[in-house]
């Protein structure tokens, strides 16, 4: 790259430095004989692992520094694998810069552009023989290929039709309906108002029919948090104060925001958080979004007793659960 | 003639008479590549890559991605009898009773989080030195191709054996494809076969992990690879360096031994992290299910900046004719990185276009000579850097006794602060670092040696630059900003409209700079001197 | 003249700055730790309960009132039971040194006698959890590892981590690690609801059921590092951290290395 006149001048390469080992033959020799001891401990790094592989017990383990009480087998067939890759490497580095030359060699580059009598024949070659195809020429040709070749991309998009089914009602339903009894998560036990104290969380799902099995598509949409605390600490409106039961209030596990389990209960602040994105939800007021990106509350479901006195719900949820979609019309 | 010299030389008769290789490879095996250590960052990605082929193939032979229920009774006690799907069972067992197993399983989630940072480092270089100009734009492009992919890749492959962790990083992912408008739910429905979790998205996803996008590596790979053997690698401006030429060692012997040596000493250190390092210990976990979750729930680090800026989104929806948009997912989740990557990639066309510099660059920038590239780049990367601090911001919280609230309004308002700072400070350090190399060009290097001369007066010697060091700080470009009135071919000159006078605009903010000293200043300063 | 010798080593100054501060931090750990074998010696000749009151007037009631109804800083201890007491005591999170914080885990300032005396000594305020005795946790004989495991992650994990090495709540509070935490201390925090934490009830986490949480905490706590550094257990945060550390750093050095001339 040429500079002004006034500018300074490329003095060139600098002069090669030799190294010792290209001047002093015993430098050579002991770089030589370097390189040899790390191929070898690359070899005994192999031997290592093999050896490892065959007599060590896989269940034994031994305590190391910072490591701890770690799987023996695991570390000596993992420090052998490394010890016989990196040898390696250290050797050919090694012998490449200390006994291979190590005088810059200069190469000239080449212009990539091609010559304007090679572009202009290019040029020429399309132009002949596009025409002797008759694309300029014949437009019926053009316009048909263009509707063939258009649409010939839509049939494998049909054919992925069939990778699941539609959603339809599916994001609007949950297995939760009058009557449903709330039971423990794990345990399936029904649950009465007394099992629960003030101050208590439990995890809750809805009692399933007899010999239904519960699938993780349930869990997902049906996963209930249950709360209680003292009745005058709520600040509901009526009709919400009027789904919990003497201080017991439920509500949809299933993150508004974008679906992870909200089972962060601190029972001092009465504030749910969800660890994903740290949304904070607050139990008193209908899981009111007071942090972080949710921009929903947490669906409420609302409670009742049955005739045996187990926590039921009185209805469905009134909204779909879960994370929002296009379809989703409450707010 | 010895006998394996007899011997190489059928065998090499033999390929010639059915290829003409000889010619071919007599002219490439004296191939000249440059030799910097910030050369060898994509060497790092690219046997990072190689390691994930030949550590993931182990694991096929025993992972098995199904989703069927199964009970466990294998090695791992705390798990007995628990029920878990097949794809955690298989990678349950292949982390305690495959002997290997755990070591392989470590090496290839290791290699793929040092794959991840070494595109990000080598991308970093190949920035701040402008090897992307004309003509690498199209490897620039594979490039942030193949940094996209990556991060596609590493998540799928992590979300592979169904543990808590993952399977909640695939709940949020398909709350992201839920959330697009109109059609969501739909292309939610159809990625998991139904309603989350499904029973088909793990073993979709693995066929995806490792057929179509090793796939798709290979191809990007080898035509990013070809393109910088065709072109020749750029190199850092010096002594005996132009333009024209490139200066170096020659791949046989020296750049074989040093690259291929390379090769297995990354190998080994991948190694030696998966043999002393524990990560993502599943069984710990415990199998996916969307009922439980786990405190300092993160992506893989390469992710970190994504869950940062879903962290500290503004809770913004809209309702209205009975649909929903959820511009708290849609905007840090789908448009910024969007606009990001979209920028970066269009990065080497928006730069020339500002400069009007259209021409072959084989030598490199030196970061402080463009000021304004350099500045640009330390902008975005605090950009990264505290979407990424967001990431985790309950694990800082917890271990530097912060709050996780304080921590994302400070990067809420941070992110749109810090970077413009950055820049400016950025831009005024790398005029600074001109300024000094102008200085020492001109008045040479202090020595520390204090004279004293005949009259008394203490003065502090200064050495001259060798001539080589002069060059070297001195060789760079320093072109004109354009100007907003176009003068055509013609000599006809007219004045820009709205597009040409922002492209003045930002050409001028682009071209400040300090002048380069010249051979003239040098000489009249030394003339005035002793 | 030794002396004069002494001082002008160089490192005269430092050894007589540690020897004062041993001397000085000597000095006001005595100080301090006489009052309690005032207490003790006191203690001798009441009933539990009294004993109970004179550790709490001395000791919590300028926080938690007179009459441990509590106040504007402190909650009423009426009700908490014995067992919310051998939590809090036994595991030195009260008496609460800074309250700006939340209650931390630290060495207990009262020993187990004084501990139980208080516990009696609330426990007759009004009607609570009882606190636990060691021995009656029968954990290792009769706690389900993999139940435990399942029960952790349902109910304990959110908030402890996956690993009970602890996690962030909000505003600076925060799930404390469950490593080296007594059986009985884990039991009465469930039954308790120390803090932040909530209760849960017997009837929704059985007494079996909680054994085996119990059982499942220390065979994690117990669990060797079977694939290597741990690396704290806290997910891929660390991870990330290693491999930009060591990983990268280790591989940039060796490239530095690699392209240096040779001596």
């Amino acid at each position: 790259m040429s500079n002004s006149i006034s500018r300074f001048e490329d003095p060139g390469l600098p002069e090669h430095q030799h190294r010792k080992s290209d001047i002093d033959a015993i430098a050579a020799n002991r770089a030589e004989r370097q390189v040899a001891v790390l191929f070898l401990l690359s070899a005994i790094g192999t031997i290592g692992t093999i050896a490892s592989y065959i007599f060590i017990d896989s269940k034994k383990f031994i305590y190391l520094p910072i490591l701890g009480d770690t799987n023996a087998q695991q570390l000596a067939l993992g420090t052998g694998l490394a010890a016989s890759l990196f040898f390696i490497g250290i050797a050919a580095v090694h012998w490449a810069k200390t006994l291979m030359p190590d005088e810059e060699v200069i190469a000239e580059r080449h212009e990539f552009r091609s010559s304007d009598e090679d572009r202009a024949d290019f040029v020429t070659t399309v132009k002949e023989r596009a025409g002797a195809a008759g694309l300029g020429r014949r437009s019926l040709i053009k316009r048909s290929m263009g509707i063939a070749l258009g649409l010939i991309g839509l049939s494998p998009l049909v054919l992925l039709r069939d990778l699941g089914p539609l959603p339809k009602q599916q994001l609007f339903t949950t297995d939760w309906s009058a009557g449903v009894r709330l039971v423990t998560d794990p345990g399936d036990r029904p649950i009465k108002p007394s099992d629960l104290e003030v101050g208590a969380v439990a995890q809750v799902l809805p009692q399933l029919p007899a010999g239904t099995e519960r699938t993780l598509e349930n869990v997902g949409k049906d996963a209930v948090l249950l709360i209680r605390i003292r009745p005058e600490d709520f600040n509901l409106d009526a009709e919400r104060l009027s789904w919990t039961h003497d201080g017991i209030i439920a509500f949809s596990k299933i993150c508004s925001h974008m679906g992870c389990a909200v089972a962060l209960y601190e029972q001092q602040t009465k504030h749910l958080l969800c660890p994903c994105h740290q949304s904070t939800f607050d139990v008193t007021r209908a899981a009111k979004v007071i942090f972080g990106p949710a921009a929903r509350p947490l669906p409420q479901l609302a409670l009742t007793l049955d005739a045996d006195g187990y926590l039921v719900a009185k209805q469905g949820f009134t909204e779909p659960v879960g994370p929002s979609f296009w379809e989703r019309n409450s707010a | 003639m010895k006998q394996s010299e007899r011997i190489a030389g059928n065998v090499a008769s033999y390929i010639d008479d059915r290829t003409g290789a000889a010619g071919w490879a007599k002219k490439n095996l004296t191939k000249v590549f440059p030799d910097h250590w910030s050369f060898m960052l994509g060497e790092i990605a690219l046997y990072s890559f190689v390691i994930l082929l030949l550590s993931g193939t182990f694991l096929t032979f025993w992972f098995d991605p199904s989703q069927q229920e199964v009970v466990y009774n294998g090695a791992y006690a705390p798990l007995s009898h628990v029920s878990m799907s097949a794809s955690y069972a298989s990678t349950l067992h292949i982390s305690f009773d495959v002997r290997g197993g755990l070591l392989m399983r470590q090496i290839h989630h290791w290699a793929a989080l040092i794959f991840m940072a070494a595109i990000v480092v080598h991308l970093l270089r190949v920035f701040f030195t402008g090897a992307f100009r004309k003509p690498r734009e199209a490897n620039w492009l594979i490039g942030i191709g193949l940094l996209t992919l990556g991060i596609v890749e590493g998540f799928l492959g992590y979300s592979l054996p169904d543990d808590l962790l993952s399977g909640t990083g695939i709940r949020i992912a398909e709350a992201i494809i839920q959330a697009i408008p109109v059609v969501g739910s739909y292309l939610s429905f159809f990625a998991f076969g139904g309603a989350f979790p499904g029973h088909v998205f793990i073993p979709r996803i693995y066929i995806v992990h490792v057929l179509l996008l090793p796939g798709i590596f290979l191809a990007l790979i080898t035509v990013h690879l070809m393109l910088v053997w065709y072109q020749k690698h750029t190199q850092y401006p010096g002594p005996g360096r132009k333009e024209t030429n490139v200066v170096g060692y020659p791949l046989m012997p020296v750049y074989m031994a040093k690259a291929g040596g390379f090769f297995f000493i990354v190998f080994g250190v991948t190694a030696f992290l998966g043999a002393v390092a524990s990560i993502n210990p599943i069984w710990l976990y415990g199998p996916y299910t969307p009922g439980q979750i786990s405190a300092g729930s993160q992506p893989d680090w390469y992710m970190g900046w994504l869950d940062g800026l879903v962290r500290m989104a503004p809770p913004l929806e809209t309702h209205a004719f009975g649909h929903t948009i959820s511009w708290n997912i849609l905007i840090p989740g789908l448009i910024i990185p969007g606009i990001l990557f979209t920028g970066m990639a269009l990065y080497p066309f928006i730069e020339s276009w500002i400069s009007g510099d259209n021409r072959e660059h084989h030598l490199l920038d030196r970061p402080r000579n463009v000021p304004n590239r350099t500045a640009l780049g330390a902008m975005s990367l605090s950009f990264m850097i505290i979407s990424l601090a967001n990431g985790g911001n309950d694990i800082i919280a917890t271990h530097f006794h912060l709050t996780i609230n304080g921590i994302m309004w400070f990067t809420r308002f941070g992110l749109f602060i810090v970077p413009p700072i950055v820049f400016i400070i950025t831009k005024r350090i790398c005029l600074s670092l001109q300024r000094a190399d102008r200085e020492i060009v001109l008045h040479g290097r202090e020595t520390g040696r204090l004279v004293m001369t005949p009259e008394g007066e203490f003065i502090e010697v200064h050495e001259e630059l060798s001539a080589e060091k002069k060059w070297t700080l001195t060789q760079h470009e320093q072109r004109p900003a354009l100007t907003a009135t176009a003068v055509d071919s013609n000599g006809t000159s007219s004045r820009a409209g709205l597009k040409g006078k922002l492209r003045a605009r930002m050409s001028a903010a682009n071209a400040e700079q300090i002048p380069a000293p010249t051979s003239a200043e040098l000489q009249e300063l030394e003339g005035g001197h002793h | 003249m030794r002396l004069n010798k002494f001082r002008r080593q160089k490192f005269a100054g430092p050894v007589l700055v540690v020897a004062a501060l041993l001397t000085i931090g000597s000095a006001f750990s005595i100080a301090s730790a006489l009052p309690s074998a005032q207490k003790s010696e006191v203690s001798a000749q009441s009933t539990m309960v009294d004993e109970g009151k004179q550790i709490f007037l001395k000791g919590c009631s300028s926080c938690h009132g007179l009459n441990a109804e509590g106040g504007a800083v402190a909650p009423s201890l009426i009700g908490v039971g014995a067992a919310a007491v051998d939590f809090q005591v036994g595991t030195g999170r009260m008496p609460m040194a800074d309250m700006s914080q939340q209650a931390m885990r630290k060495k207990p300032i009262y020993d187990a006698a004084q501990t139980a005396a208080l516990a009696a000594y609330v426990a007759s305020l009004a009607p609570g959890p009882a606190a636990v005795d060691p021995a009656s946790l029968t954990w290792e004989r009769d706690g389900n590892v993999a139940q435990g495991g399942e029960l952790f992650r349902t109910n304990c994990a959110m908030c402890h981590n996956f690993a009970a090495q602890g996690g962030a709540l909000t505003n600076g509070k925060y799930a404390p690690s469950l490593m080296g935490v007594e059986p009985q201390h884990i039991y009465e925090a469930m039954i308790t609801g120390p803090q932040s934490m909530p209760k849960f009830s017997d009837k929704t986490i059985t007494p079996a059921e909680k054994l085996s949480i119990i059982k499942w905490i220390k065979t994690a706590q117990s669990e060797p590092a079977i694939g290597g550094a741990s690396l704290g257990r806290v997910g891929p945060v660390t991870e990330g951290l290693l491999v930009w550390t060591l990983g990268l750093g280790l591989l940039i050095g060796i490239a530095v290395w690699l392209a240096t001339k040779a001596r």
